[in-house]
C-alpha cells in the first residue's frame, strides 16, 4: 500500500494561515491503514489546528470528512455539496488523492497535510518499510523477490557493489545490502545462474506520467464516443 | 591495440604495470595537480584521476586529466554512475577522448550520503557493468547505447574495479567475470591488506581463466599511521584490514609506523610480481604522492618501460 506520514504541524499551520474556514478531508484507504490520514487522524489534526489558531487569536472553522478513496472520482462526488462553503481544502490523502481533489475543485485551494512516502509493507503496527518504486519494469523474478531498484541504495542491476559491508549497505549498518540478500536467496534456491548474466541498461518507463488501460477497457471519452 | 594507450602497451608487452592515483582539487587552482603530478611523472605508467571521490565535489575528472596530459603524464579517467545519466556519460566520453584521454575506469561510485551534498539525487541511470558495456559498444561497434552511429568512435582502454573483500566472497569472482564479459580490459582492485584472502581470490580467478581475459592490477595503499589503519579497518565499507597488520604497525613503535606501512606495501608488491594472474600494481598513495618516487624505487619498478 501507499505509505504517508503527516507533515510537521507548523508546516500545515503555515499553509492555512490566510484561511478561516477549511475542510479537512481524510482518505479511508492506504493512509488510513498506515495511520497517517484516516478519520481518526483528521480529528486529531483538526483539534490541534483549532487549539493553535485560538492561541494565535486567529480562530479557524474546521470541517471534517473522510471519503472512501480520494483517488476515485466516484467517491469524491459526495463532497460536491460540501466544499462550496469552505475557503480551502486540507487533504490527508496521498499525493494522488490530493491531485484528484484539486482537479475536481479547480477553484478551491487544496493543501496536502501528509507527505506521501513510499509503496511499502506493514512490518508491525505503525512500522512500515519501503518495497517498491513502481518502476514499470519488474525484475523480482530474476532477483529472488528482492527489489534492486528499491532496496539497493544505488539501484544497481548487477550488484553487489564493493561497498557491501558484512551484509550491510555502505550507507548504513542497519540497512541490509539488497544484493547480498539477493545472492543468499538465489543461492538457497539454487538459482544463482539467474544473476550471472549481465542485466542490460534499463529502458526506464517511469520518466514521464504513466497511464494504464487494462485489456478490454478504453479511455472514458473513447467509450462514450462508442469507439 | 584497442586504444594504443601507454598503459595498454605496457601490459600488452608483458611488463609488470605500475599505476598511480591523484585527486583533483576542491577549487580551480591547478598548482596542486601539477605538484602531485611531478612526484608521479616517470614513476608510474598511468595516473587514475578520481571522479568526485567519496561523493565530495571536486574539479571534473576529465578536466584534471587534460592538465595531466599537458604535464606529460597519461591519465586514467575515472567515471562514476552516481552523477551522470547515460547522455552526460557518453558526451563526456566523447570529449575526454577528443582531448587525448585513452584510459577509462568505470565505477559505481560512493553513495552521495557520504559526501558534501548528502541529499543530492543519485543518478545511477546505469550501473558500472552497464557502463563498461556502453564504453565497449562505443569503441568496438562505433555506436551509442541507443544504437545510433558515432562518427570517429572513442577508442578507450577500459578498466573496472574489483573488491575481492566485500561479501559475499564467493560471488566476487563471478562479478569480476561479469565485468570482463561486459567489456573490462583491465581491473584495478580495492586496497589489499588481507593477503590470505587475496591469494584465495586470485586462485579462483586463475581457476576460471579470468586472468587470461583481462589484466588485473593489485591495489596497494601504504598505511601512513595507526590511526589510518584503524579507520580503514572499522570505517571504510568493504575494506578488510586484518588485526595482524594493525598489531605489526603498532609494534613498529612511535615514529616508525609509516616506514613499517611502506615495508608491508613493498612486501606485497614483491609477492604480486610473482603471483599468477596479477599483471601489475595500482598504487593509491592517498595524499602521499610525494612518497611515490621512493616507494617505486624501493619496489624496484623503475625505470618504467618505454613502449
Amino acid at each position: 500500500m501507499i505509505i504517508a506520514k503527516r507533515k510537521p504541524f507548523e508546516e500545515i499551520k503555515e499553509m492555512l494561515t490566510p484561511y478561516n474556514k477549511v475542510l479537512t478531508l481524510g482518505c479511508g484507504t492506504c493512509v488510513a491503514v498506515c495511520l497517517a490520514g484516516g478519520e481518526k487522524e483528521v480529528a486529531v489534526l483538526n483539534a490541534e489546528l483549532d487549539m493553535a489558531r485560538k492561541l494565535d487569536n486567529n480562530p479557524i472553522e474546521l470541517g471534517a470528512f473522510t471519503v472512501e478513496r480520494q483517488c476515485d472520482m466516484e467517491y469524491l462526488e459526495v463532497l460536491d455539496s460540501m466544499v462550496g462553503e469552505y475557503e480551502a481544502l486540507l487533504s490527508m490523502a496521498c499525493g494522488a488523492g490530493v491531485q484528484f481533489l484539486a482537479e475536481r475543485y479547480p477553484e478551491k485551494p487544496v493543501f496536502p497535510a501528509v507527505d506521501t512516502t513510499f509503496i511499502g509493507v506493514n512490518r508491525a503496527v505503525g512500522w512500515y518499510e519501503e518495497r517498491c518504486r513502481s518502476c514499470s519494469s519488474c525484475v523480482l523474478g530474476m532477483t529472488g523477490g528482492i527489489c534492486p531498484v528499491t532496496m539497493c541504495a544505488k539501484g544497481l542491476f548487477n550488484g553487489p557493489c564493493g561497498g557491501t559491508n558484512k551484509g550491510s549497505c555502505e550507507i548504513d549498518k542497519d540497512q541490509p545490502c539488497a544484493w547480498y540478500l539477493i545472492y543468499e536467496r538465489l543461492s538457497l534456491q539454487g538459482r544463482l545462474d539467474s544473476i550471472k548474466n549481465i542485466s542490460p541498461a534499463v529502458e526506464w518507463q517511469n520518466q514521464a506520467p504513466r497511464t494504464v488501460i487494462q485489456p478490454g477497457y478504453k479511455k472514458p471519452d473513447e467509450a462514450e464516443a462508442g469507439n | 591495440m584497442k586504444s594504443g594507450s601507454n598503459l595498454e602497451k605496457v601490459l600488452e608487452a608483458g611488463h609488470f604495470a605500475f599505476t598511480g592515483e591523484l585527486g583533483p582539487p576542491r577549487g580551480t587552482s591547478m598548482e596542486e595537480v601539477k605538484k602531485k603530478a611531478s612526484y608521479l611523472k616517470g614513476n608510474v605508467d598511468a595516473v587514475n584521476i578520481t571522479d568526485n571521490q567519496t561523493a565530495v565535489v571536486r574539479m571534473a575528472s576529465w578536466a584534471a586529466c587534460i592538465m595531466l596530459i599537458r604535464e606529460g603524464l597519461e591519465p586514467n579517467f575515472q567515471m562514476v554512475c552516481r552523477d551522470r545519466n547515460r547522455l552526460a556519460m557518453q558526451s563526456d566520453i566523447l570529449g575526454a577522448y577528443a582531448h587525448g584521454i585513452r584510459n577509462m575506469l568505470c565505477l559505481s561510485g560512493d553513495h552521495q550520503k557520504f559526501g558534501d551534498h548528502p541529499n543530492a539525487k543519485g543518478v545511477f541511470d546505469i550501473d558500472s557493468i552497464q557502463l563498461l558495456g556502453m564504453v565497449k559498444r562505443m569503441r568496438d561497434e562505433g555506436r551509442f547505447l541507443s544504437g545510433a552511429e558515432i562518427e570517429d568512435p572513442p577508442r578507450l582502454f577500459i578498466g573496472a574495479a574489483s573488491n575481492p573483500f566485500a561479501e559475499p566472497f564467493e560471488w566476487r569472482v563471478h562479478r569480476l567475470a561479469k565485468k570482463i564479459e561486459a567489456g573490462a580490459d583491465f581491473i584495478q582492485t580495492q586496497c589489499i591488506y588481507n593477503m590470505d584472502k587475496f591469494r584465495e581470490f586470485m586462485k579462483r580467478v586463475v581457476d576460471m581463466g579470468l586472468h587470461e581475459k583481462c589484466y588485473i592490477l593489485a591495489g596497494v595503499t601504504p598505511m601512513k599511521s595507526l590511526g589510518m589503519a584503524r579507520y580503514m579497518a572499522t570505517q571504510v565499507p568493504g575494506m578488510d584490514v586484518p588485526d595482524s597488520l594493525i598489531q605489526r604497525l603498532k609494534g613498529a613503535g612511535k615514529g616508525k609506523v609509516a616506514e613499517e606501512g611502506i615495508k608491508f606495501a613493498l612486501e606485497q608488491i614483491e609477492e604480486f610480481k610473482e603471483m599468477e594472474g596479477v599483471a601489475g600494481v595500482h598504487l593509491m598513495a592517498i595524499e602521499w604522492e610525494h612518497r611515490v618516487p621512493e616507494i617505486a624505487e624501493r619496489a624496484s619498478v623503475l625505470p618504467r618501460p618505454e613502449v
